[in-house]
């Protein structure tokens, strides 16, 4: 027998005995350690849950060789079954660093109510929890734009406290460096724009209207709009990410602490230097947007360069470029509005950090679309 | 423990930030079963010296052995077997904040044993109760204090039984108490696992208590200017800096 198990001695085994009719002994055999296959605690456990004359339980552990956690999770499974059926646990036939582990394992009791209880949640009062979140939203959502309008006033009584050089630091990130993909971008979609109007406008002859087309739909309207989606995604999508880690980071508390509403400092730079850019930047891809339609054209349909941009320039007036300008400035403060409010309104993990990322994004993109719609809408009405 | 073991040596390691040379020429040897305790002001490169030995960081010259294997000449995949051996708590914690702390603990369980899901769970809280965090199982790191996430990321750095704990001013932060309760569980954990501990600290009491070899850097002289253990040293030792160190600058330089 004790051959059989030396030859086995690589594994841990186990085996059960009752040398008294009220006792139970657990000898160990082997290396008893994580991913060894060890056996499970279910057959000393059975035995001890249906004999119920055991009154005492103890271990021998001369044969083990070796042990790790995967002999201390197996013990601790057999000491909470003999704690609730009262029945009288004998350690000493551990190795004393098993003892001491599991002394220390019991020395703080578990806190009374600090296990988290998880229930499963009926759909219908899942939708409910959601509609009420939703509806705490809003007032935040207007607390915000106040704070963010009262900074405003006070930027323009001198009063706001943030530092200048942020304020240039911002305007170049948000402004010049965005110069090269507003470019790609908005030069593709006049060329797609030009494409496809150019295939319908053919069958008539009248491939001069691309300039029409081109010039409405990128100055008054597209223009802005690929602007806006574009610096939602990287701009918005910047600024709930910096904040929503200096959130993390205790950057916002320690700023409140001292006095410094975050709301100015923060804030309103970013609001300021977005609302400043968008603008220039719809010119500029408006622009670009032009030169695109001017490239199919000239290059494809071959129109006079002179003509092409003679037909622009009569269609294109000033009533339009100042509407695609205004789109530009609201969607700066959608943008600017919605990446500040996701990433002050971060929780204090990594993930929450992604989720206001990805919700600042979304917000924005939905208010751009949104915010299309309704000025669209009032330029017919009023007939502009 | 009567018989000494070299467990990390390390061979005329020299860490340095591009041009600026941090320390030079260290070489010590830990070996197995001992509490090593690395000291030094502040800025003097006890924290790089950590990243050096866990390969985090490539030392600038010089070798780190674990055993009879340099770990910086050695390929990829044996440097991933021989950081497996390590357990690493830094300095506040580094939880995984999206994750609870029982899944913090699951995560390295998960990754290198076939262990199954209910095994690991009780894995999990069986570290968290060697921590005194039992039935925290399904917090968040921000939803306990900072003392209970030092304890959480022992637990942590404890999951996959290491052979070598690495700690990083693991009593910075934390009550006098919880301190010198950590200390014991270092003590404790050194005693019934037969870990090898590494410690970098500049806490006097918990440096007396439980280091029993140590080193000294000095960021003026760039390089190691004590070494042994603490107690000793604090005896002995005829460096006044060290001296200062260790009197709490009571004895100036």
């Amino acid at each position: 027998m004790e051959n059989a198990r030396f030859e086995n001695a690589g594994r841990g085994e186990l085996d059960l005995s009752q040398p008294t009719h009220d006792a139970l002994l657990i000898s160990f055999y082997g290396i008893w350690e994580m991913g060894n296959d060890l056996p499970s605690a279910e057959e000393a456990l059975n035995k001890i849950e249906t004999a119920s004359a055991i009154r005492r339980v103890s271990f021998e552990a001369q044969n083990l060789s070796g042990w790790d956690t995967g002999l201390l999770t197996f013990l601790i499974k057999v000491i909470d079954t003999c704690t609730q059926k009262t029945i009288l646990i004998d350690m000493t036939g551990l190795p004393q660093g098993v003892q001491r582990l599991l002394a220390l394992a019991s020395a703080v009791p578990e806190r009374a109510g600090a296990r988290k209880e998880t229930t499963q949640e009926p759909f219908l009062s899942r939708i409910g929890t959601a509609t009420i979140e939703f509806g705490r939203s809003l007032p935040e959502l207007l607390a915000f734009i106040g704070e963010a309008f009262m900074a405003f006033l006070k930027l323009f009584t001198g009063k706001a406290r943030f530092q200048r050089h942020d304020l240039w630091l911002i305007i170049q990130q948000t402004g010049v460096q965005a110069l090269p993909i507003v470019s790609l971008i908005c030069l593709l979609v006049g060329l797609i724009l030009a494409f496809v109007g150019a295939v319908q406008l053919r069958m008539f002859g009248a491939q001069i209207y691309v300039a029409d087309l081109v010039g409405i739909g990128m100055v008054r309207v597209l223009g802005a709009v690929m602007t806006g989606v574009i610096m939602a995604g990287r701009t918005g999508a910047a600024f709930a990410a910096e904040l929503g880690t200096m959130q993390v980071n205790e950057e916002i508390d320690a700023l409140r602490t001292l006095g410094i509403p975050p709301m100015e400092f923060l804030v309103l730079p970013r609001m300021l230097a977005l609302m400043l850019m968008m603008p220039l930047l719809c010119l500029y891809a408006d622009l670009m947007g032009l030169l695109g339609g001017l490239i199919v054209g000239v290059g494809m349909l071959n129109l006079n360069l002179m003509e092409y941009i003679n037909e622009t320039r009569s269609i294109v007036d000033l009533t339009n470029l100042c509407i695609g300008i205004f789109h530009g400035g609201v969607f700066g403060v959608l943008v600017a509005l919605s990446g500040c409010l996701r990433g002050m309104q971060c929780g204090r993990s990594a993930s929450a950090v992604g989720q206001a990322t990805t919700s600042a994004v979304v917000t924005s993109i939905v208010c751009i679309v949104v915010a299309t719609a309704v000025i669209t809408l009032i330029c017919d009405v009023l007939k502009i | 423990m009567n018989c000494l073991v070299p467990h990390i040596t390390v061979k005329d390691l020299t860490m340095a930030y591009g041009d600026f040379v941090l320390q030079r020429d260290m070489n010590f040897v830990v070996n197995r079963g001992d509490i090593f305790i690395i000291m030094g002001g502040s800025g003097c490169g006890k924290t790089t010296l950590l990243r050096n030995l866990v390969g985090l960081k490539e030392p600038a010259r010089g070798q780190v052995f674990y055993g009879e294997v340099s770990f910086w000449e050695s390929d990829q995949e044996e440097q991933g077997r021989i950081m497996r051996q390590f357990g690493i708590l830094y300095q506040s914690g580094a939880l995984w904040t999206s994750m609870t702390l029982s899944e913090n603990i699951a995560l390295p369980l998960r990754e290198y044993t076939d262990l199954n899901e209910a095994a690991i769970r009780e894995i999990a809280s069986l570290k968290l109760s060697l921590v005194g965090l039992k039935g925290f199982e399904d917090f968040y790191p921000s939803e306990i204090s900072g003392g209970m996430r030092k304890r959480a990321g022992l637990a942590r750095a404890m999951a996959l039984d290491p052979e070598i704990l690495f700690f990083d001013e693991p009593s910075a932060g934390l009550d006098p108490i919880s301190s010198r309760l950590l200390d014991d569980l270092i003590l404790e954990i050194r005693e019934s696992l037969g870990a090898t501990i590494v410690v970098v600290s500049h806490e006097l009491p918990s440096i007396f208590a439980i280091g029993n070899n140590s080193i000294y850097l000095d960021a003026e002289a760039k390089t190691i200017i004590g070494s042994g253990n603490p107690k000793k040293m604090l005896e002995e030792s005829q460096n006044p800096i060290v001296r200062a160190f260790l009197t709490r600058g009571e004895q100036k330089v």
